[in-house]
This record gives structure tokens, sequence and C-alpha cells, in this order.
């Protein structure tokens, strides 16, 4: 009889979770998430319900019911803090709480951490983080009270720009602080970051690049000893700008607490291969917390941490297979999506080591596309309110496909009929 | 309550007892129903909750929106007449809804 333990109840962990009961496994399932909450959706968190478009019951994964017909255990509220293995594999969890949970296969989908700002005031009341349930649920009514007119983001990637959009659309003024010299930098090419720098500041939020903050002003804190709300954010260049709310989207450090306990090698993220298989070779991991062989384009080289839903799912796949012995690989296109205001950003591709783009039509008609090319093979794309192409394109990469650069810039024909085999690599 | 009764590709059927409010893709996939992925969560990015859509119940739901007709166009199995993406379909209390589901999402 094994006990298969999850450690972390999130998207990665019950897409594990119902890979092994879909591929037949009948033996124990226990899963343990260190959040109150039942596992969850984190994507609309910082989309639909900052606008109050959302409820609790509207973010759930599965339902009870869900784990109950597959007899999955549950254990949500409770943090795994040790693990004890015996060199047969076999071992025992030991939580916050009190409990220890004996098993025989590990599994981490420990996920990441949000990235916290080490400066002067992140302690004033009205200063958020955003990235869990509790962060939403504290962020979503402070940002709705009307006295929180002003509102500063820290941080120019997907969460600040999603947190900017919906406090743009419910009528607050935004200012959005970016430390390096465009928004995304880490994702899209200049392209691609330029087109929102501009589509941002078109629907009224206030960009500054390239700055520095010092630290974030409040009031002091009453008699009471209650702490002081925040007033403002001062940049290091001396300017200050005054705000009743700030959200804080920095970034994500992945969990890998218990995996370095266990002494697996850890390189910015639990390592992998090709199999979800952690440098032990018995347990595996999945989603935020690992990195594994870049699986798109193969044979490309190099570990890569992908932080994205569709990386977690196809993750948690080839875990769950792996656990039980059977061969699987990764075999999905990495994608990507951010919603903003009314731009749709979809991405197909990991474009690390372009060597090309293509624009696909005009920017300023916010509709476009941006494709990437290495060797003259299309390798990734990000398509604004394109919804048709970005699909012709993530199917043409899974197939291995490819669209010539005239065809691409030819608006005239949908990319669909644009789509070539590619020719096979020469090897190097 | 509302009922969505789900028809796999090989005939397989699956009824489910969803929460108004809700869509079919969001019932579908919290109670485990094969057939439909939506890995994007219902924000109309993924296009992997494809369904078509039973004559009664197409009258009743209509058909796409601007953003989901294109997104049709480029679902895994080509669309039909009466293909919906299953995210934008939310359940009316008290109505009964058929819908099957293509060989492929992905």
């Amino acid at each position: 009889m094994e006990t298969t333990l999850i450690v972390g109840a999130c998207q990665a962990g019950v897409q594990l979770a119902s890979t092994l009961r879909d591929l037949g496994d009948t033996d124990a399932i226990v899963m343990i998430g260190e959040e109150a909450h039942r596992p969850y959706q984190r994507p609309p968190l910082s989309k639909g319900w900052l606008k109050g478009e959302l409820e609790p019951d509207d973010v759930i994964l599965r339902t009870r019911q869900w784990f109950d017909d597959r007899d999955i255990q549950l254990i949500a509220g409770d943090r795994v803090v040790t693990i004890h293995r015996e060199p047969g594999g076999s071992g025992v969890a030991h939580t916050l709480g009190g409990r220890q949970i004996a098993f025989t296969r590990l599994a981490l989908t420990t996920g990441a951490s949000v990235r916290r700002l080490t400066l002067p005031g992140t302690d004033y009341r009205g200063v958020h983080y955003l990235r869990d349930a509790d962060d939403a649920i504290a962020l979503g009514p402070a940002l709705a009270e009307p006295s929180a007119q002003r509102v500063v983001v820290i941080g120019g990637g997907f969460i600040g720009l999603e947190a900017a959009s919906a406090a743009r659309q419910l009528g607050k003024d935004v200012t959005l602080v970016e430390g390096t010299g465009r928004l995304i930098g880490r994702v899209v090419a200049e392209q691609t970051s330029e087109f929102y720098l501009a589509a941002h500041r078109r629907r009224g939020t206030e960009v500054v690049l390239g700055a520095r903050i010092a630290r974030i002003l409040g009031e002091d804190a009453s008699a009471a000893g209650r702490r002081g709300s925040v007033t403002g954010v001062e940049l290091d260049d001396g300017r200050m700008i005054p705000a009743d709310l700030v959200v804080i989207g920095i970034g994500v450090i992945p969990r890998v607490e218990l995996a370095v306990q266990l002494g697996l090698a850890v390189e910015g993220g639990i390592v992998l291969d090709e199999s979800c298989r952690a440098s032990d070779g018995r347990t595996v991991a999945a989603g935020d917390c690992a990195i594994m062989p870049n699986p798109y384009p193969a044979g490309l080289g190099g570990l890569v941490r992908i932080e994205s839903v569709n990386n977690a799912l196809e993750q948690a796949k080839i875990a769950a297979a792996t656990l039980l012995g059977k061969d699987a690989a990764y075999s999905s296109v990495p994608w990507f999506w951010s919603d903003q205001a009314d731009l749709k950003l979809q991405i197909a591709g990991l474009s690390a080591g372009y060597d090309g783009i293509v624009v696909r039509g005009d920017p300023d008609t916010e509709r476009f596309a941006v494709l990437y090319y290495r060797d003259d093979r299309l390798i990734a794309a990000d398509c604004v309110n394109q919804p048709a192409e970005f699909l012709a394109i993530k199917h043409a990469l899974a197939k291995g496909q490819t669209i010539p650069r005239h065809a691409a810039a030819d608006t005239g024909v949908p990319l669909k009929q644009s789509v070539v085999d590619a020719p096979v690599a020469v090897a190097s | 309550m509302s009922t969505v009764v789900y028809t796999a590709d090989d005939g397989f059927v699956t009824t489910i007892e969803g929460r108004p409010g809700d869509s079919v893709m969001e019932t579908a996939v919290r109670n485990g129903v094969r057939g439909i992925v939506g890995e994007c969560g219902g924000s109309l990015s993924c296009a992997t909750c494809h369904v078509f859509v039973e004559l009664e119940t197409f009258d009743l739901v209509g058909g796409p929106g601007d953003l989901e007709d294109e997104m049709l166009d480029g679902t895994a199995v080509e669309r039909h007449d009466n293909s919906r993406l299953s995210c934008q379909i939310k359940l009316q209390d008290g109505c009964e809804y058929h819908v099957t589901t293509p060989s492929e999402q992905l």
C-alpha cells in the first residue's frame, strides 16, 4: 500500500492528484496546503477579483465532492515544516499543527511566495501585496473604498499592470512605478513593452520608468498603537508620489525550503529532470517551485522556471506519471495570458534566445502581434487582441511548424493559412 | 439549480447539477467531467472548453460573442455552426443544458 503526499494544495497539486487517479492509481493520496482556503485559481485574483466581479466560490478548482469521489484527502490550513525520509524512500512529514503524515511517495508543489520590498514603510496600513487569496480578500475592499483615490503600483510586470488596470477601471488616480527602463521587460520584446507603456498612458495611468524607490511614507501611528496609514512613495531622486493605497507586485520567490531540507539540488527552484524528478531520483515536483531543462524548443539547453497555469498543469501530469513509473513528456507549448483593461495579451512559446522579430499589424490599432524568430524559425509570439492569430501560432508551434517572415507581416492573410512545415534542423 | 448533460465524443454521458451563475465549463472542470479542459479558468484565452450545443440549448444560449467567435476559429477540432466556448455559457436557474464535447481540446 502506497501513500502519495502532495505538499501544496494548488493548481499543480490538484492536477497531480487528478492525473494519479486518471492513470488508475487507487492508493492513498494526501494533499496538504497551508492556506485555509480550498484549492483555488490564482489568475483571477489580479483581474476580475479586484474589480469586485467574483466571489470565493467562483475561483475554486474542484468541488468537495470531487475530492471525496476520488478519495483524495485534503488538509487545508496546515503547513509541513520538516520531512524525515528513510533511505528506502518512505518517510514522515511533520506539520506546524502537530500532524505526522506517513508517505511512500512525495510530490512537492510548494509554489512561490511573494517577493517583499525591503525598504522602510512597507508595514503602513494601505500597503498591499498580491499573491494569495488572503491578499486579494484584503486588497479588493480596500481598493473599493472611496477614500483610496490615489493608488501607487510598484512593479511593471503582469501583476502590477493588471492591478493598475483594475484600479483605473474603478476610477482611481493610478501611478505605476517600475525600476527598469520598460514594462514586462523580463518577458517581452521592446515593441510589446512600448505598446503597453503607450496603452496604459492612454487609459490614464501615470507610468514612471527607471524609478528607484527610497521608502514608503506614512502618518505616525496613533496613540492606540494602530499602524499609521500610508501617505505616499518617495523615489530616490527626492520625488514624492502621494498615495492612499500602494500595491507592490515585484515578483515571487520559489518555495524551496523543504527541498533544501531534503538535500535536493536547488538552483533558483527545485531542479528537475525531463520527468519532473528531483535530484534524489524519487521526489517529484511541479509548478512555480520547480526549474527544469528548457522544454521548448527541446534541446535548446539551460534550465527554466516558468510561472504559468499551463506549466503547472503540464509538469503535474508528468510528475504523476513518473510517480507511477510511467513515461510522460512535456507536450505542450508554454503559453501565458494577461488581461489588462480591454487588452487581451496571449503569449505562445518561449522567446528566450530570439534573433529577430516581425511586428504584424499596427500597435496603435491595439490589435497586433510580435512574432519571435531564431534562425528564421518561429519560436514565440505576443498577441494583443488577436485571439485567432494566437491560436494559429500556438497550434503551429505545437506541431513543430513555422510561419515565413514575409507571411507573418502580411495582415491581409490570416496566419492560419500561412503555416508551413519547418525545415528539419541540421545538427551543428 | 441547473442541469448540464455532457456527452463525450465516445457517447459517454455525464449529468451534473450546476450552480446558477457558473459556466458550463466551470461546472465540468470542478466536477471532473472529461472532455473540457478550460486551462485559462474562463477568461476567454485558451479555447480548450469547446462544445457543440444541442439545438434546444442553442435556442436558449444563442451564438458566440465577437471575441469568442474569433477564438472558435482556432479550436483543436474545427468549429461547427453550433460551436460555443463553454466558459461563456452561464447557467440560469431551472434550465437544462445539453452539450457534446469534441475529441480534442489541446
